[in-house]
C-alpha cells in the first residue's frame, strides 16, 4: 500500500479499526473473563485484517483495550522488532495513532507473543497475549463439545494421566512451552505457548489477557491471581533455561535464545528480551560477546 | 561480533514494494481492469462473493485483481473489508421460487412445469482448449434467444410435497436464525446455522466431503431434485415505510437433493432433503453443500452414526473457513525461535539422561 492510499484507507475506520459495537462485546468478554479467571468465554471475533493465527486476537483486545492516552509495546519471541511485532505495532499507529515504545516500563499495554517481559510489570499495565489454541485439553481431547464439559465437571484426571505418562516414559514432563496451568483451584488454562521459563510469572500485578481470535476465545487473570503450573510432589516443576549467561548483556536470569553464528555451527546465546537486553547493556552490564548498546 | 537482527520495518516495505511490482507483472502488457475481471472471470468473482459473504461483484473483481488471482487471499480481502461495514438491518428472505432461471435442471423427472433448462453450462462442452480463444478481437459470441417465461417457475420438490413422500422442511422454532458473522460458533448447532457455515466454507472442502458420502462415508443417495441458477429480487423491509421494497437483485445457485430414506425409528419411509444455496453461479458447490447438509442431518433423521467424517458436525463446521484454516496453516512460518529454544533445551536434557543411564547400564 502505498502512503497516500495508506492514509486514505485508515480515515474511513473507526478508533483502533473495530468500530464500538464490537469493542463493547469484546470488552464484556474480557469483563467475564476477569470474573472467571481461567475460563475461555466465547466471543464473537471479527476477521481482522491480518490472518488468523497471526494475532487477530490479541489485536482485537488491544483494539478493546486501547485508548487514545495509552503508550502500547508489541512483542513476539520477546522481541520488539520481529516482523510480525513491526506489523501490529504499525496496525495500531495507523488505526489509533497511539504512542509506542520498546520499553517495557513505559509501555500500559503491551501486546506479546510467547513471551512475557523480563521486567516485572506493574498494576497500572496490561499484558495482551496472542493465543493459537486456548484449550490446554485439545492435544488429548479433539472436540470441543467435550472439553467443555470437563472443564464444566473439573475433569482434570486426562491431563494429570498425560503428565504421568511423561515422567515414566521420559523421566521428566515433555512440555516445554504451552506448560498448562492451574488458575485460583479451579480452571486449567493454556498460558499460550510462553516457555515454561515463563510460568512462575504468571501470578503478577498488571492485568493479563488472552485473545485467542480464530478459536473465538477470551479469558484472563487479574493481578495477582494465584497461577499454579501442573506438577507432582515428586517431580515439582521445574522452570528452566539455556545454563548460560546472555553473552550481550551478561543476564543470568533471562530467557535466551540460541543464535548460530558461523558455518562451523558455533553458537551463543542472547536474552530473547530484546528490551531487556538493551537496558542492561546500556547500564554498563557486559557478556562474553558484547560491546555497550 | 554479533548484533541482534534490525531492520523488520523495512524489510517490510521495501517486500511490498516488490509485491507490487510483481501484482503489475510485464508492464508492457496491458493492465486488467476490474470491469474485464468481473465480465470475463466471472465464476472467479462468484466464487470470492460466496465465500466472502458479500454480494457485491465489482469489489470481489478488485480483490481478485489486489491478489493477484489468488482466490483465498481474495476472499480474505472481502471478509475483512465486509467485518467493518455497519448494518442496517436485514432483507426478508428471498423467494427462490420467483427466481428468474437461467437454467433448471431436473434429474428426478424427465419433464416438469417450467422444463429442463440447460443455460449457460460447461456440461456436455468437450474439454478441448479452444485455441481460437488465444486470439483478441474477436468478435462477441451471441447466442440464440428466446421469449423467457413470464409465469413463476415452481420447485420440483413441491410434486413430491404433495403426495407427501418427502419429508417436509420444518420451520425452525425461533424465526430468526443465529448469525454466525455476529456470534461465536457455539454447539451444538442447528441446521440454519450449519448451512450458514456451509455457503460460505471453502468449495474445496465442501466438495471433499460431498464426495466422501458418494463414496461410502456416510452414504446417503442422493439425486439432483432440481439445481436452478438465476436472478431474485431482494426486498427488505423500510421502518419508515411499513412494507418491504425491492433494493436490488443478486444471482444465486440453489441445489435440492432427494434422498434415499428407508425410514428410522422415528420416521417413516420417505424421501429426505439436502439443501444447498450459494451466491452467484456456483453449480459444484450448491451440489456438494446439499450432500454435507444431509450428512450432517443424521441425529434429526434418527439415523446411525456411522463415524463418517461428513456426519460430524464438529469436524466439518471447524475446519470449512478457508480464511481460518489458511490463517494457522500460514502461521508457523511466522518466527517461533522461543518454542523450538525451550523444545531444544528439553531433548538435549531427555538425550543427556537417557545416555547416562545406558552408560550405566553398560558399566553394571
Amino acid at each position: 500500500m502505498t502512503t497516500q492510499t495508506a492514509e486514505a484507507t485508515q480515515s474511513a475506520y473507526n478508533f483502533a479499526y473495530l468500530d464500538e459495537q464490537t469493542k463493547r462485546m469484546i470488552r464484556r468478554a474480557i469483563l467475564k473473563g476477569l470474573a472467571v479467571p481461567g475460563y475461555q468465554v466465547p466471543f464473537a471475533s471479527r476477521e481482522m485484517p491480518m490472518p488468523y493465527g497471526w494475532g487477530t486476537g490479541g489485536v482485537q483486545v488491544s483494539a478493546a483495550t486501547l485508548t487514545p492516552e495509552d503508550c502500547f509495546k508489541v512483542i513476539d519471541q520477546g522481541a520488539d522488532d520481529t516482523t510480525n511485532a513491526v506489523s501490529i505495532r504499525k496496525f495500531f499507529e495507523r488505526t489509533a495513532q497511539v504512542e509506542t515504545t520498546t520499553h517495557t516500563a513505559e509501555a500500559t499495554v503491551i501486546q506479546t507473543r510467547h513471551r512475557i517481559p523480563e521486567e516485572p510489570l506493574r498494576e497500572d499495565q496490561v499484558l495482551v497475549y496472542q493465543v493459537p489454541i486456548p484449550e490446554p485439553l485439545r492435544f488429548l481431547e479433539p472436540s470441543e463439545v467435550e472439553t467443555r464439559k470437563m472443564h464444566a465437571l473439573e475433569e482434570y484426571g486426562l491431563m494429570h494421566v498425560k503428565l504421568y505418562e511423561d515422567i515414566a516414559r521420559h523421566g521428566a514432563i515433555s512440555t516445554a512451552y504451552a506448560y498448562p496451568v492451574k488458575v485460583e483451584g479451579r480452571y486449567v488454562m493454556d498460558p499460550s505457548p510462553i516457555p515454561k521459563f515463563d510460568n512462575p510469572k504468571l501470578e503478577m500485578a498488571a492485568i493479563q489477557l488472552f485473545g485467542a481470535g480464530r478459536e473465538q476465545r477470551i479469558y484472563a487473570l487479574p493481578p495477582y491471581t494465584q497461577v499454579v503450573s501442573l506438577d507432582f510432589e515428586d517431580h515439582p516443576f521445574d522452570p528452566s533455561k539455556a545454563e548460560h549467561p546472555c553473552d550481550l548483556c551478561g543476564a543470568e536470569d533471562s530467557y535466551l535464545d540460541e543464535v548460530i553464528t558461523d558455518d562451523a555451527g558455533s553458537r551463543m546465546f542472547v536474552c530473547s528480551d530484546t528490551d531487556y537486553c538493551l537496558a542492561r547493556r546500556d547500564a554498563g552490564h557486559e557478556g562474553a560477546q558484547g560491546a555497550r548498546g | 561480533m554479533y548484533v541482534a537482527v534490525k531492520g523488520g520495518e523495512r524489510a517490510i516495505d521495501n517486500a511490498h514494494d516488490w509485491l507490487a511490482e510483481e501484482r503489475r507483472g510485464d508492464p508492457a502488457v496491458a493492465e486488467l481492469s476490474i470491469a474485464q475481471i468481473r465480465e470475463q472471470l466471472a465464476l472467479a468473482v462468484n466464487r470470492v462473493m460466496a465465500e466472502g459473504s458479500l454480494y457485491d461483484p465489482d469489489l470481489a473483481a478488485l480483490a481478485i485483481k489486489q491478489a493477484r488471482g489468488d482466490l483465498i487471499e481474495a476472499i480474505f480481502l472481502i471478509r475483512a473489508y465486509r467485518t467493518t461495514l455497519p448494518r442496517f438491518g436485514h432483507s426478508a428472505p428471498v423467494e427462490t421460487g420467483a427466481m428468474a432461471c437461467d437454467r433448471r435442471i431436473s434429474a428426478t423427472f424427465k419433464d416438469a412445469p417450467g422444463g429442463q433448462v440447460l443455460g449457460p453450462t460447461f456440461d456436455y462442452t468437450h474439454r478441448l482448449l479452444d485455441f481460437a480463444l488465444e486470439a483478441e478481437g474477436l468478435e462477441a459470441p451471441q447466442a440464440a434467444q428466446a421469449t423467457p417465461r413470464r409465469e413463476p417457475t415452481p420447485h420440483i420438490t413441491e410434486f413430491l410435497d404433495s403426495e407427501g413422500l418427502l419429508q417436509p422442511d420444518l420451520r425452525p422454532e425461533d424465526d430468526t436464525p443465529r448469525d454466525l458473522t455476529r456470534e461465536p460458533l457455539e454447539l451444538p448447532a442447528d441446521r440454519p446455522l450449519r448451512l450458514q457455515a456451509l455457503t460460505r466454507g471453502d468449495e474445496g472442502f465442501v466438495l471433499g466431503m460431498a464426495y466422501s458420502t458418494q463414496r461410502g462415508y456416510g452414504r446417503n443417495h442422493p439425486f439432483v431434485g432440481e439445481l436452478r441458477v438465476g436472478t431474485v429480487p431482494v426486498e427488505m423491509e423500510i421502518p419508515e415505510l411499513g412494507f418491504a421494497i425491492e433494493i436490488g437483485e443478486m444471482t444465486l445457485t440453489e441445489c435440492e437433493t432427494v434422498n434415499q430414506f428407508t425410514g428410522s425409528k422415528t420416521e417413516p419411509p420417505q424421501f429426505t432433503r439436502g439443501y444447498g444455496l450459494v451466491f452467484g453461479h456456483s453449480e459444484r458447490k450448491a451440489i456438494s453443500m446439499a450432500l454435507v447438509d444431509r450428512a450432517l442431518r443424521w441425529e434429526e433423521l434418527g439415523e446411525d452414526n456411522v463415524g463418517a467424517p461428513a456426519q460430524d458436525t464438529e469436524f466439518v463446521l471447524y475446519h470449512a473457513d478457508n480464511i481460518q484454516a489458511s490463517g494457522f496453516l500460514e502461521h508457523i512460518k511466522l518466527p517461533h525461535y522461543v518454542d523450538f529454544q525451550s523444545e531444544l533445551e528439553l531433548i538435549r536434557k531427555l538425550r543427556r539422561e537417557a545416555q547416562a543411564a545406558s552408560r550405566k547400564e553398560a558399566a553394571e
